[in-house]
């Protein structure tokens, strides 16, 4: 379950604008019977995507343009409401890396940490410039926790764990970690339960 | 120093402490798990050739998937085949693994949140997770319980524990009489209305005061049920007398209880304990509350008028709604009504939906459907004649499963649809595309399944 390693990320933004975008609208629950992770790329956002027929819309994230985009920008509050985790495989799935918001909630930005997807809570006036500037090439640097924005938008830093850093930046997940605590579960085991 | 219910929770769990490079790993007492969150997690366990640590401290059930139907034949009409996939999948993850599991010839089997309590396996002071953000609920019995993703599932099957950093808290103080017809799922309904949908986001929450302390059981879990919709992982109330009474007897009820008991009891916030944020709500300021909006924080008093759009996006809300800022929300039409979920689908909810059902009829316009959170609940309901009740009023009365709150089953409205549903989140398309979900309680969504408009339940008379 590793993934590629997370540095630096230089890509157009692809920008949702209404707040508190939940993780039904995500992943809408009848995509979530599925036993393994492929393909949920195909249902993510099913709702903007898809007509009551099935067919595609013409919303931008079925363009070319929109496929290329690594960075989603989304309202306040992104990703509240359902703990599936199909919610980040289906964006990781699409082709992001990145997403930005003034509020993520948290399930979804542990969920996303866990999936090579970056969620980053960035300052008011950054996230206001980047509703106001749909497709503008950013660049976040995860080394230097900042988010570079172009023309005159200026630079802002961001504040992650640095644990998920380290396995962002690593392309590693937590799993081996918690099995080197063998010796600590199994004392506190020993004592307590 | 004085702590808080969380903190001392908390702290018996920490198997190795949080520092600024890495977060603390906190053990877990009680994994529940289900048919959608797990399958991906036992493929991991299988690629790397791990065990389940504690199949002793994990319990399963089939619920998101599951039909509330039955066939003439007795089989069941499951969705799609992948539904029925991913229940035989969990069925055979857990033989494979040996974990008890509560399948379809288990008596408990139900909704995961509400099976946890039936068993007595939710107990105080215990950590408890399940890939379910309603896993909150089980804070009802002041135990730190909150909803993980299946990365995390993994985790807590192979190694019993989860890497997490330490919340802040939240004190949400609600004092003074409730009004006649105000239920507690009007309450958590006004206490998310006040802070807001991601007001809670980063806290742990504490519902404290005389209202909660006078509450059942069943109401505390529909309060602590919705802790996530204010975006808090994690909602706690005290144990007490109550708790205690309520888990006496039960399966996995502590052998030396008066013991456990005196323990839980220590559990208590002390006095003077410091919370980071304190929130304080009047209990007469409480009516019953609906939700007008496109999730459960856009939620004002059924008497009200629906608020003006402070922005686009709920104007977006009010206009996927096709509801009016400054019109009532009361009078209404509604196509459907829902009396489920893991928020309301408990004895207390069912009778309370009963009492106004009785010698009355449903709309003809409306269809109502009532789902009861499991298995003995259905039973008890029976043995009590409420099924006759909802039956004579022409509702329908189905087997237990989450149902119509998801509609991963299969259980959804038509496009445009109103419904009325006592589950907990109103989000666009969630009971179906084009769905308009109005959440509130039990009282009202049977009030308004036998008018066939959204009305207060206080100007219906009950049978005594």
């Amino acid at each position: 379950m590793s993934f590629k390693p997370l540095k630096t990320v230089t890509s157009r933004t692809l920008v949702l604008q209404p707040a508190n975008i939940d993780t039904d609208q995500i992943m809408p629950a009848k995509f979530l019977s599925m036993t393994t992770k492929a393909g949920l790329g195909e249902h993510v956002f099913a709702n903007l995507r898809y007509d009551a027929q099935g067919e595609l819309t013409d919303h931008e994230l079925n363009s070319e343009e929109g496929k290329a985009c690594e960075i989603l920008v989304a309202g306040h509050n992104f990703g509240c409401g359902s703990s599936r985790e199909h919610a980040p495989w289906g964006l990781t799935d699409y082709g992001f890396r990145v997403v930005i918001s003034s509020e993520i909630a948290d399930i979804f930005k542990g969920n996303s940490l866990k999936n090579g997807l970056l969620p980053i809570i960035i300052d008011k006036r950054a996230h206001q410039w980047l509703l106001d500037n749909p497709g503008a090439d950013v660049t976040v640097d995860l080394e230097n926790c900042e988010v570079r924005l172009p023309r005159n938008g200026g630079t802002y830093n961001f504040e992650v764990d640095a644990f998920s850093r380290h396995c962002l930046m690593e392309g590693v997940d937590e799993m081996g970690y918690l099995a080197a605590q063998d010796d600590a579960i199994a004392a506190y085991e020993d004592e307590r339960v | 120093m004085s702590k808080t219910l969380f903190d001392k929770v908390w702290t018996r769990h920490v198997v190795v402490p949080e520092t600024s490079a890495h977060p603390a790993t906190l053990y877990i007492d009680l994994h529940l798990i289900h048919e959608v969150t797990s399958p991906q997690a036992f493929t991991v366990l299988r690629e790397r050739g791990l065990k389940v640590r504690r199949p002793d401290r994990t319990l399963a059930t089939i619920d998101h998937s599951t039909p509330t139907l039955i066939n003439a034949d007795g089989s069941r009409p499951y969705v799609t085949e992948q539904a029925e996939k991913q229940v035989e999948t969990l069925l055979a993850n857990t033989e494979e693994y040996g974990i008890e599991t509560h399948g379809w010839d288990s008596d408990n089997r139900g909704i995961v949140h509400v099976m946890g309590p039936e068993l007595g396996a939710t107990q105080p002071g215990m950590t408890i997770v399940c890939g379910d953000s309603h896993t909150s609920t089980h804070g009802a019995f002041g135990a730190i319980a909150f909803g993980i993703g299946t990365t995390q599932v993994g985790h807590v099957l192979a190694n019993q524990c989860i890497l997490m950093r330490k919340p802040k808290t939240m004190a949400i103080h609600v004092n003074g009489e409730l009004g006649k017809g105000v239920t507690p799922k009007d309450v958590i309904l006004a206490i998310i209305a006040k802070i807001g949908v991601g007001g809670g986001t980063g806290y742990a929450l504490e519902y404290r005061g005389n209202v909660f302390e006078e509450m059942s059981m069943d109401g505390r879990m529909t309060v602590c049920n919705m802790s996530i919709e204010a975006g808090a992982r994690c909602g706690m109330i005290a144990p007490d007398e109550t708790t205690f009474s309520y888990l006496k007897d039960r399966k996995f009820t502590p052998e030396n209880y008066d013991a456990a008991c005196a323990d839980w009891a220590s559990l208590a916030t002390d006095e003077g304990a410091v919370f980071d944020k304190e929130v304080h709500l009047r209990a007469e300021d409480i009516t019953p509350m609906v939700t007008y909006g496109t999730h459960p924080g856009m939620g004002i008093s059924i008497e009200a008028a629906i608020p003006a759009a402070a922005d686009e996006t709920d104007q977006g809300a009010l206009d996927y709604m096709q509801l009016k800022a400054g019109e009532k929300i009361a009078g209404t039409h509604v196509n459907k009504v829902f009396i489920g979920s893991c928020t309301n689908s408990r004895m207390e909810d069912l009778r309370a939906a009963a009492a106004i059902f009785k010698n009355r009829k449903v709309a003809k316009s409306v269809t109502a459907i009532i789902v009861p959170g499991s298995v003995l609940i259905k039973a008890r309901a029976e043995d009590e004649g409420l099924d006759k009740i909802f039956i004579a009023a022409g509702a329908q009365w189905r087997e237990a499963g989450c149902s119509m709150c998801l509609g991963m089953n299969g259980d959804i409205g038509a496009p445009g649809d109103l419904v009325v549903s006592t589950s907990n989140r109103n989000f666009m398309g969630r009971q179906g595309p084009g769905v308009r979900t109005v959440l509130a309680s039990p009282e009202t969504a049977a009030a308004t399944a036998i008018a066939g408009v959204i009305t207060d339940p206080r100007n219906v008379e009950t049978a005594a």
